[in-house]
């Protein structure tokens, strides 16, 4: 029988405006959260995976964290993959259990990007994604890349505007139901189109949240099952694909590296799109997880948008999606962001929901994506 | 006052940013393969052979996507929001990102022809940035 790497805690800080937050504070609060959740102490944990960090940032923060958490795991590293961050951790932590390098691997992230930076301070960060002397000069930001690739899918497929703002709606609608969640106000499709323009087609309501908030899971062997406290779930698919960094160079402007991440996760897990009951995907704009949805296979080009005004991505639906309320309703707090999604799926698949739990939730997707729709990590979770 | 974030040329880019203030768009092109890329590297991202060569391009192509700018990256380009920007496909088959100028920057649509023009240098390596205007009726 093939060993699985198993996810044996799973946790996240408060989100939202933290005033008095600390980047590291965040990231020792979700680590402690986390091994609590799992029954474990900080000396069971033998592997630690960071990512980066807007407000401290640091070249070796894996090294910055176990110092400040107090703990000398006998593996370390740092990894930088922008919003596809926390799969690459979850992906990176199970092949380190299952090789026999780790029993225990902590991976943790965190930022107080809300109260730690000016809004324009993070909007001038995040604008270095873009390529520096052929994308930057000409005054771009993250917005208005996703804005090309937005403009460029509508063309092709048809998508519309309402078509987007029903993601926005739906994530909204999901968050009404989770106390957590930095924004819960209702909001329809009229609310989203009457929003502003930040870089057409996208609004200020098509983009994500800026938050305050760590997140952690821990990965562990499978045999390790015994040790820890809640049912464990199985890491049962990952997948990868990077196809360009800039998108003056990427491949295509509609077809993207998300298709062959999720086929690789897929394929491992001996899974389809079909089977999924659950499903958490990155959501940096709305236009992010229009074309994620159809490029990896969960309608077809042309058709999440109406199925979502449908309701399609709702409770009930045919593919709860962003349970938790995702990026643009729960928070976004630099590699905690796609981290939360994570946490939401092991919350789904263990009944933890609650308010928002997805009925007899066996098998969940869960998706990030960085820089624009550059890097793709891909991770299918199910009931042990 | 931040300052534009003014490209600064190196080894690989050099000869690009050169044609620009002279008036002209270079490409790459591989001697051993012939394909053309953008942006410019030490070896062809297709074959990855080493030194793909220089050229003039047409600087004739059509805007693959564009969007208009209402919240820039800095208080540097303030003063010109909301501004468009354009990915352009050019003739040899590269793509380059720039902002529209004129006519082309008042209602830009997908397929539209364009050319590829200079702004005046400026910055403190006088960095030439190109853009793009209407192309011509035929
Ligand atoms: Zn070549």
């Amino acid at each position: 029988m093939k060993q699985r790497a198993i996810i044996t805690g799973a946790a996240d800080t408060a989100v939202g405006e933290l005033p008095g937050s600390t980047c590291m504070g965040l990231h020792a609060e979700a680590a402690s959260l986390a091994l609590a959740d799992a029954g474990l102490k900080p000396s069971d944990i033998d592997g630690v995976l960071c990512a980066y960090s807007f407000t401290e940032p640091h070249l070796m923060l894996a090294s910055v964290f176990c110092e400040y958490f107090g703990i000398q795991p006998a593996y370390s590293a740092a990894i930088h993959a922008g919003g596809a961050t926390g799969c690459v951790m979850a992906m990176q932590a199970a092949a380190l259990v299952k090789s026999g390098i780790c029993r225990h691997v902590l991976v943790v992230a965190g930022d107080n990007r809300l109260s730690g930076l000016s809004r324009d301070r993070a909007v001038a960060a995040l604008a270095e994604v873009g390529h520096p002397q052929f994308e930057r000069p000409f005054g771009v930001t993250i917005p208005a890349l996703y804005g090309l690739v937005a403009q460029a899918y509508m063309h092709e497929y048809g998508a519309t505007p309402e078509h987007l703002a029903a993601m926005a709606v739906a994530s909204r609608t999901h968050a009404t139901r989770n106390p957590k969640a930095q924004m819960r106000k209702p909001m329809t499709v009229a609310d989203v189109l009457a929003s502003r323009f930040i870089s057409e087609p996208l609004r200020l309501l098509d983009c994500c949240l800026i938050s305050d908030g760590g997140a952690a899971i821990v990965v562990s062997a499978a045999d390790a099952a015994r040790d820890t406290a809640k049912r464990a779930i199985a890491v049962l698919g990952t997948g990868q694909k990077n196809t360009h960094e800039h998108l003056v160079a990427a491949p295509s402007l509609t077809e993207f590296g998300c298709r062959d991440s999720a086929a690789q996760a897929f394929g491992r897990a001996g899974v389809t799109p079909a089977d999924i009951d659950v499903a958490e995907i990155y959501d940096s704009f709305t236009i992010t997880l229009l074309v994620e949805l159809e490029s990896i296979g969960f309608f077809q080009k042309g058709e999440a948008g109406p199925a979502a005004l449908a309701g399609a991505l709702d409770l009930g639906g045919s593919l709860p999606c962003n349970t938790h309320g995702g990026l643009m309703s729960y928070a976004h707090s630099g590699a905690a962001g796609g981290l939360f999604h994570v946490v939401e799926a092991v919350r789904q698949l263990r009944g933890e929901a609650e308010a928002r739990q997805v009925r007899d939730a066996e098998l969940a997707f869960v998706h990030g994506d960085g820089g624009i729709l550059s890097a793709h990590c891909s991770l299918v979770l199910g009931r042990q | 006052m931040t300052d534009k974030p003014w490209p600064v040329p190196n080894a690989d880019t050099a000869s690009f940013w050169e044609g620009c203030a002279q008036g002209e768009l270079r490409l790459q092109r591989c001697l051993s393969c012939g394909a053309a890329q953008f942006p410019p590297r030490a070896l062809c991202a297709r074959c990855h052979a080493p030194s793909p060569a220089w050229e003039k391009a047409s600087g004739r192509g059509r805007i693959v996507s564009h969007t208009r700018v209402h919240r820039p990256p800095s208080p540097a380009f303030k003063a010109e929001v909301p501004y468009v920007v354009a990915l352009v496909a050019l003739e040899e088959g590269p793509r380059i990102m720039v902002n529209l100028r004129g006519t082309a920057a008042d209602d830009p649509q997908i397929d539209d022809a364009v050319c590829i023009g200079f702004d005046p240098p400026a910055g403190p390596n006088g960095i030439a940035l190109p853009h793009a205007v209407a192309a011509e009726a035929p």
